[in-house]
């Protein structure tokens, strides 16, 4: 399957690839997995005391497609808080990437990472 | 010819609807399903009859295809009780599950990368344990417990096992080429 080139770039030079501390402050972890093709992907966030997400880090076993994926979403949820973090759609993420219809799942494993991340977030802060 | 497309697939085999199988029974019922399909039977017949053993044999292969092994058996028995498995869908698998299989598939890439082909070997061994204790759990889960939500999470899981026996495999071929 021919994969695009924003793929291809992304899946090349992948941003942000590897992890944060696991007791580094403002740090929460998205862990997620697609059964239908054994994909796993871990996103971290780092958040501010303001709420706005610093940095992200991600690590994936997957396709390109997942790659590219969790890559993109690392760069788009710099600079967001938590919040607006989790108004990215997988359809944004698959237009973006220009992901055809057999590779949406991953889009919608980047989205549920954010999730995920911004879930654990939330857990650790608001208890 | 006494084959009913309405019928499931262990029906067609003369075998119970449970998980647990007897392989052997399986393959005998097949071989001689398959021995009444072959199109070789019905050269003699119109053509339309023969078209109908042809998609009859396609239908056999395909039933025996998806019995044999645990996983696609696993999937159609949970299809056949309306259950959805979720494998496109359900991302929110437990995490400590997600950090074990990321660590697997660590522990992969860093032996694939450094030509460990022992290391590799005692993953896979490790591995087929793991497998072993999972299969016995979806038979708790479907024939004892007939709880099918225990069920379709073991499949999901299973599904990840899967795909790091694929990833083995590929790194040893990888280094014994």
């Amino acid at each position: 399957m021919a994969y695009s080139e924003k793929v291809l770039d992304h899946y090349e030079n992948p941003r942000n690839v590897g992890s944060f501390g696991k007791d580094e402050e403002g740090v929460a972890t998205g862990m997620v997995g697609a059964p239908a093709c054994g994909d796993v992907m871990k996103l971290q966030i780092k958040v501010g005391k303001d709420g706005v997400i610093e940095d992200a880090k991600f690590k994936t076993y997957g396709c390109g497609s997942a790659i590219a994926s969790s890559s993109l979403v690392t760069e788009w949820v710099k600079g967001k808080t938590i919040n607006q973090a989790l108004e990215i759609k997988n359809t944004e993420i698959a237009e973006e990437l220009a992901l055809p219809p057999v590779k949406i799942h991953c889009s919608i494993l980047a989205e549920d990472a954010i999730k995920a991340a911004v879930a654990d977030y939330k857990k650790k802060h608001e208890a | 010819m006494r084959i009913d497309p309405q019928q499931d697939y262990f029906a067609l085999f003369g075998l119970p609807r449970r998980f647990e199988l007897d392989g052997a029974a399986l393959e005998s019922a097949f071989h001689n399903l398959q021995a009444e399909v072959h199109p070789d039977r019905h050269a003699h017949l119109p053509e339309a009859e023969q078209r109908r053993a042809m998609q009859w044999a396609t239908w056999v292969n395909e039933a025996f295809r998806t019995l044999r092994k645990p996983l696609p058996r696993a999937i159609y028995l949970l299809e056949l009780a309306g259950v959805d498995a979720g494998l496109e869908t359900n991302t929110a698998m437990s995490p400590a599950f997600l950090m074990e299989q990321m660590e697997w598939r660590e522990a992969v890439e860093e032996a694939r990368a450094a030509g460990e082909a022992d290391e590799l070997e005692h993953l896979r061994q490790r591995l087929v344990h793991h497998g072993r204790e999972m299969l016995a759990g979806l038979t708790e889960a479907f024939d004892r417990r007939g709880d099918l939500d225990a069920a379709a999470e073991s499949v999901r899981r299973m599904m990840f096992i899967e795909k790091l026996q694929e990833e083995i495999d590929d790194a040893l071929e990888a280094l014994e080429s």
